[in-house]
């Protein structure tokens, strides 16, 4: 955001989320679709927030939407009812998705920051039979 | 939801409190988030009485505490609706941290503040303590001498606070029960006026309009905070006084009623002069109308807008008087009083050699009289004489013990 003097910005410590006017309901326009302002925390990554992350296996995944519904920073992405991928942009790594995930094994696991994606996805747990 | 209108007689008794309360509803304020504390209680359960009888059509929010009050009041204005409510004393303390947030976030809100001292010790009574513990808060302050002007200058603060090149919260302030308790005849406007004049809301950056949606409240750090509060001084400096001036004006063409951002009496012709605030505006324009029965040509200027303060309208009043009194109704915490400092302020890049000192008087309630006021005319009257100060800058009045002198 360019550093502007003091007479050049709208009062109020206020930001806008969109340029420009939006439908009124923008839950209509796909994510991809929407105008976000560069103040939006839509365009900010703040993945360095984060020191666990999940990785997703679609493999196990049956669209449950459980971790869509649970991620308190809406970072589960799914489209038409699909779980799609994680905003790793946004995800902060609390592992609540993880918990909620109701497949066996989970569709959703948590490995440290640095891990390779691949290599764990190779490496995934089977059913584990002695689940209650 | 439709509300009844209220008939008032062209001249009702009403105490400042009422007063108060009476402006807020012809207002037609969309939400009042309040907390009762005395002397300003009877504002807050006046205004909720009117609601329960169907004379208010907006919300009224009981909340858990002064904090709450002025959280669901910056809430609401941000949401982008009429918003005002009162308190006193301790509670004004209680929300002194949101009062920041609210003139930082650029929300009109009106807060009537019914004067009252701080404890310890505890006390009900009024002084303006909670006046000056927000004076750098940025937000206006108006000044009410009587329950007339507590109703005036309501009205006339939705006005200032709301307009779209303002943006500012704004205080009006009333001695705790000298005025706010003190019934008195008071000049009403017709609901349809009073409303008229106030204007209807203009929303202005709010978070219900949904085809704009905004963030309010944002954190900023040294690469922005330092431009949005310079931002908030230019426009109390430059843009308030100017807007203060046209409400006014439009005020007096309504009502016949003029008000002055610093209201002078007998000041032309004056040798000696007193400046205050509250009640004791009044008290001494009767002493000095009486001093100059006994030859000392007494004036009168009281303060009637706090902040901005009017540095330029102060010097311009007291240009030519020889001794000036300031008088702060605050305990003063090691320093002079505040009064005292912005008028020495207002004067010191100016020529002009007025003897200027100050007085502290009147806490928690303790009575300013008529012979209070005479001994410090005289006292005025040799400093005049003289050409110069000859007690010391500050001294105490009307407080039991050895004489308190300082500076
Ligand atoms: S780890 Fe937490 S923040 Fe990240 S996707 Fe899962 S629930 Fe959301
Ligand atoms: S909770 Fe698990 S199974 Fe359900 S959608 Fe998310 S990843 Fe798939």
């Amino acid at each position: 955001m360019a550093k502007q003097g003091w007479d050049e910005f709208e009062i109020g410590s206020l930001l806008r989320s969109f340029d420009g006017k939006i439908d009124k309901c923008p839950a209509h326009t796909p994510q991809r679709d929407r105008s976000y302002s560069e103040n939006n925390s839509h365009v900010a990554s703040v993945a360095d927030w984060r020191l666990i992350k999940p990785v997703y296996n679609k493999d196990y995944c049956i669209d449950c939407q459980f971790c869509w519904v649970y991620c308190p920073d809406v970072s589960i992405i799914s489209r038409d009812k699909k779980m799609i991928g994680i905003d790793m942009d946004h995800c902060k790594g609390c592992g609540i998705c993880v918990e909620v995930c109701p497949t066996n094994p989970k569709s959703l696991l948590m490995f440290p920051e640095q891990a390779d994606e691949e290599t764990e996805l190779a490496s995934w747990p089977t059913k584990d039979e002695e689940e209650e | 939801m439709a509300f009844d209108k209220m008939e008032l007689k062209d001249i009702e008794v009403w105490d400042g409190n009422h007063a108060a309360a009476q402006a807020m509803r012809q207002a037609q304020i969309d939400v009042v988030a309040a907390y009762p504390i005395t002397p300003s209680t009877p504002i807050v359960e006046g205004y909720a009485k009117f609601k329960a009888d169907n004379y208010v059509e907006g919300e009224f929010v009981m909340v858990e505490s002064e904090h709450a009050a002025m959280s669901g009041c910056v809430g609401a204005a941000a949401a982008g609706g009429r918003v005002a409510t009162a308190t006193s004393s301790q509670g004004l303390a209680l929300m002194a941290e949101v009062l920041y947030q609210a003139s930082g976030m650029r929300l009109p809100i009106v807060l009537n503040l019914v004067n009252r001292a701080l404890a310890a010790p505890l006390n009900v009574n009024g002084d303006h303590s909670d006046m000056y513990m927000v004076r750098d808060s940025g937000w206006i302050q108006f000044d009410a001498f009587s329950p007339q002007e507590a109703y005036d200058l309501n009205l006339i603060a939705f006005r200032v606070s709301e307009d779209h090149d303002v943006r500012i919260p704004a205080i009006i302030n009333q001695d705790g029960f000298i005025t706010s308790h003190t019934a008195q005849g008071v000049h009403t406007l017709s609901d349809d006026v009073a409303y008229n004049f106030v204007g209807e809301y203009k929303p202005m950056n709010d978070m219900l309009d949904f085809e704009n949606p905004v963030t309010h409240g944002v954190q900023t750090e040294e690469d922005w905070h330092f431009e949005h509060k310079a931002r908030q001084h230019n426009d109390m400096m430059t843009i308030v006084p100017g807007k203060i001036e046209e409400v006014f004006a439009d005020f007096e063409k309504l009502t016949g009623r003029k008000y002055n951002k610093v209201e002078c009496y007998d000041m032309n012709d004056a040798d000696v002069a007193v400046v205050c605030m509250g009640t004791s505006v009044e008290t001494a324009r009767e002493v000095a109308t009486e001093m100059r029965a006994k030859g000392i040509k007494a004036g009168v200027v009281g303060i009637r807008v706090f902040r901005p303060f009017p540095f330029f309208e102060i010097a311009e009043a007291i240009k030519d008087i020889k001794a000036v009194a300031v008088l702060d109704r605050c305990a003063p915490g090691g320093a002079a009083g505040t009064l005292f400092n912005e008028i020495s302020g207002s004067l010191y890049n100016t020529d002009l050699k007025i003897a200027l000192s100050g007085y502290i008087y009147g806490l928690g309630g303790r009575d300013l009289t008529k012979a209070h006021l005479v001994d410090l005319f005289n006292e005025l009257q040799a400093n005049a004489d003289a050409g110069k100060v000859l007690t010391q800058q500050q001294q105490f009045i009307g407080v039991r013990g050895p004489k308190l002198a300082y500076l």
